[in-house]
């Protein structure tokens, strides 16, 4: 589905990633795990088109995507929730919906899907987005993200900073997604049991390099403890 | 009483006028963030491009609301233009914009004057807008003050209505407020951010055929304005209508009385001088929105 290959990327003369390749299996999900600072947002920002690669290249279905802006990846079917709960903070939340679906055919279905997945926004449809709280705010950055009904969701640290109740919750939607088909899932996280819940694939990530990646499952959960602890 | 109200209402009609100047800013400057130093230029090409119809269409109403419409239009395109040829290469360099947009000004005025000459020209008003409306009690009201003002606040109402209502309005809010997690939702925020400036320009085009209401075209007469018009929007606070609306009308009002009272020299001092203790004592302007977190 996408293929990260052999990427170089960073910020002004400091090198962060190092020639990182990651594959994400069609219809599943690969993580990436690692410490902070380790390049894991990095890796996204590029696969994204955020950060231009210095070398390397990203491939979506096998086309070269390496050069195309965020905007045109997300109408190839991607689509990103990036770190920190992020929203339009002025606008209210049901604007910060309609904003993706407005133009789009099945734009008003997709927006109640969204909203089934997540009633509290519902509740919220008039209250800018500034004002909810950091659970409420990531809810809503994920189903903003679905909208576009994407094949491909990149998830940087979706639980980060949220309260328990609430990573509960936005854990079993992105399982429930994960399970229900058609979508595959890049996902970044911290909370080591829930990505190995999640994925078929892990990589962890150590100073923008690939020291340890392998099969997913709750199996190889030590594995990827032992590595992450070196 | 009579003279307050005159005054009162001499002021709503300059605040009328800065606000139709500061409305455009508060698109590029206020939302975008652009200091355009040519935004009084395309004041002048909308003052202008009346001037042009008028020549060409006998008819001095006519003429004034055809060059409503063109003024928008031509205006617009210049903005289009200067953002697609120099500013969107300097979104992250504040000041060479404004250097770069100060120099745009400069080539713009040479240019009006070369093609219209040096001196200034003038545009017949259609009659209606020549004659007064007492209203009683000694007030009188200008008619081309009162069709300013109007003007003024259908545009207010026009920007207000695109801004809150439309698809277009949210993705300008959107990308003015983040603009990577505008482009990550499917947003082309090089489209955006030339729509924007296009209505911004475009806004300041139609301030210009209002003013051929009120004075002589030239070269030059957007610069008088230009500096008001900043005010307006950073007094107002960055990016907010309503801000700009108020502080529009305040300034105006303030300016006339104080001008009747004093003179035209002392008042403006007096006027800037409020506006450096208010921004002292609320730097971020009269209107800001609350948010728990600016993410």
């Amino acid at each position: 589905m996408l293929e990260i290959n052999s990427v170089q990327a960073g910020y002004d003369r400091t090198t962060v990633l190092h020639g990182v390749t990651v594959t994400v299996p069609k219809d599943g999900v690969a993580t990436v795990l690692g410490h902070n600072g380790a390049g894991k947002s990095t890796l996204l920002r590029a696969a994204m088109g955020l950060l231009k690669p210095r070398s390397g290249s990203v491939l979506l279905d096998g086309e070269d995507i390496t050069h195309l802006a965020p905007n045109q990846r997300v109408a190839r079917g991607m689509a990103y929730v990036p770190q920190g709960q992020q929203s339009f903070p002025h606008l209210t939340t049901a604007e910060n919906l309609q904003l993706v679906a407005d133009g789009r055919p099945e734009g008003k279905e997709a927006v109640a899907e969204a909203l089934d997945l997540f009633p509290v926004l519902r509740e919220l449809s008039g209250r800018r987005a500034g004002l909810l709280s950091g659970g409420q705010r990531q809810q809503l950055a994920i189903a903003r993200a679905l909208i576009t009904r994407p094949r491909l969701l990149l998830l940087d640290e979706p639980t980060e900073g949220i309260q328990p109740s609430v990573v509960a919750e936005i854990e079993e939607t992105i399982l429930a997604l994960t399970r229900r088909g058609g979508l595959s899932v890049l996902l970044v996280e911290q909370h080591v049991g829930f990505a190995m819940r999640a994925a078929q694939r892990y990589y962890v990530l150590e100073a923008g390099r690939v020291t340890s990646s392998g099969e997913g499952g709750t199996g190889a959960e030590q594995t990827v403890r032992a590595a992450l602890s070196v | 009483m009579t003279v307050v109200l005159n005054q009162s209402f001499t002021g709503i009609s300059i605040g009328a006028v800065l606000l139709l100047i500061a409305l455009g800013l508060t698109l590029t400057f206020g939302q975008m963030g652009v200091i355009n130093m040519a935004h009084g230029e395309f004041i002048m090409a909308g003052a202008y491009t009346t001037y042009v119809l008028q020549k060409s269409i006998s008819s001095a109403g006519v003429s004034l609301l055809v060059a409503l419409p063109v003024a928008f239009l031509v205006a617009g395109a210049m903005g289009v233009l200067l953002e697609w040829l120099l500013i969107r290469r300097l979104y992250t360099r504040p000041l060479d914009t404004l250097l770069v947009t100060w120099g745009v000004s400069l080539m713009l005025q040479q240019l009006a004057r070369d093609i219209f000459g040096a001196p200034n020209v003038q545009t017949a008003a259609p009659n209606l807008l020549t004659e007064n409306i007492s209203v009683g009690g000694g007030i009188t009201l200008a008619n081309n003050r009162l069709f300013i003002l109007g003007l003024a606040l259908l545009c207010v109402l026009g920007l207000t209505v695109v801004l809150r209502l439309t698809p277009l309005g949210r993705r300008i809010r959107a990308v003015v407020q983040n603009r990577d997690l505008a482009e990550v939702s499917g947003i082309s925020t090089g489209r955006v951010d030339r729509t924007t400036f296009f209505i911004g320009s475009g806004l300041a085009g139609v301030a210009g055929v209002a003013l051929t209401l009120v004075g002589p075209i030239g070269p030059t007469m957007g610069t008088n304005y230009i500096v008001d018009a900043f005010l307006v929007v950073v007094v107002g606070g960055i990016g907010q209508l309503k801000g700009s609306v108020i502080t529009a009308f305040v300034l105006g009002v303030l300016q006339s009385v104080l001008e009747y009272s004093t003179t035209v020299s002392v008042a403006k001092v007096v006027v800037l001088v409020a506006i450096v203790a208010f921004l002292q004592w609320r730097p971020q302007g009269l209107y800001t929105l609350r948010t728990r977190s600016l993410a």
